[in-house]
């Protein structure tokens, strides 16, 4: 697994980049993450699907779909499109130092 | 160790891609290739349409969106599967057990039915879109039709609107 700092950080990563450590991320790594891919500042709405798929990720063991989020996190497909703009389900599984979600739907 | 951090490249600067699914059966088995496909291509930021025509507008006339049906007839999956010779699958009552059957196995992996399934695309930015002559042929207006559709589409209007798409006829 390659190593990479992240934020003055050194961090575990996949070969793309996304976090393969659940504990080595952090709420102040996540404003790093989100400035990586173009999201400036983490909204309350960023924040919300953030935690979600953070407390789901650890009792399901595999990162949420946009479908779970919007299901089961109460954030409506169309607001995660504009929270995580073109590629939502990648987006918000970085930012969250999650894997992307392995499902279709 | 690299100096520069590792970002995944999600593709922003790329080019816009553009893909285009064509409906035409309206059983519940083929109603699900396209909606699956077309929720990832969405997912992954790509402009999805979806044409609806032939049997395939049963996906989208409101009378039968929510009541598809699967039938093992000519399929040689499912009579192995079910261990059945397949005269049997004309039978009357073998339709709706193979579709409920199918329902129980979709809702298993929580996939949803397939009006959710076109609400759930529409609300990621699906464009879906109704054959206009598919339309007339089955005396079919706008009302008869679910809220999500965008319009009816004559093929020449589809034809130009999917310039560049990577087309998929279901």
């Amino acid at each position: 697994m390659p190593v990479t700092t992240i934020g003055g950080r050194e961090v575990h990563v996949d070969d793309e980049g996304f976090l393969t450590e659940y504990d080595e991320w952090s709420e102040d790594l996540a404003k790093v993450l989100a400035e990586n891919i173009g999201i400036a500042e983490l909204s309350d709405g960023h924040w919300k699907v953030i935690n979600f798929l953070r407390s789901d990720f650890q009792e399901q063991g595999e990162t949420a779909t946009l479908r779970r989020v919007s299901t089961v996190g109460g954030v409506p497909t169309k607001e995660l499109f504009q929270l995580f703009p073109k590629k939502p389900a990648r987006k918000m599984s970085y930012v969250a130092g999650l894997p992307k979600p392995a499902g279709c739907i | 160790m690299n100096d520069a951090p590792i970002v995944p490249d999600f593709g922003d600067e790329g080019e816009e891609r553009k893909i285009a699914f064509v409906c035409s059966k309206g059983t519940l088995d083929m109603a699900y290739p396209a909606l699956i496909m077309a929720s990832g291509a969405l997912e992954q930021g790509v402009e999805t349409h979806i044409f609806f025509t032939f049997w395939g507008m049963d996906m989208i006339n409101k009378e039968t969106t929510g009541s598809l049906k699967f039938t093992p007839v000519g399929n040689t999956t499912a009579t192995r599967q079910a261990h059945m010779p397949m005269i049997f699958t004309a039978f009357p009552g073998i339709a709706s057990i193979a579709t409920s059957q199918m329902k129980k196995q979709l809702e298993a992996l929580d996939i949803p039915d397939v009006p959710t399934f076109l609400t759930h695309l529409t609300d990621m930015g699906c464009h879906l879109w109704a054959c206009k002559m598919s339309v007339d042929m089955f005396g079919l207006t706008e009302d008869d039709m679910i809220d999500e559709l965008e319009g009816i589409m004559n093929v020449a209007d589809f034809i130009e609107l999917i310039d560049g798409a990577q087309t998929m006829f279901i």
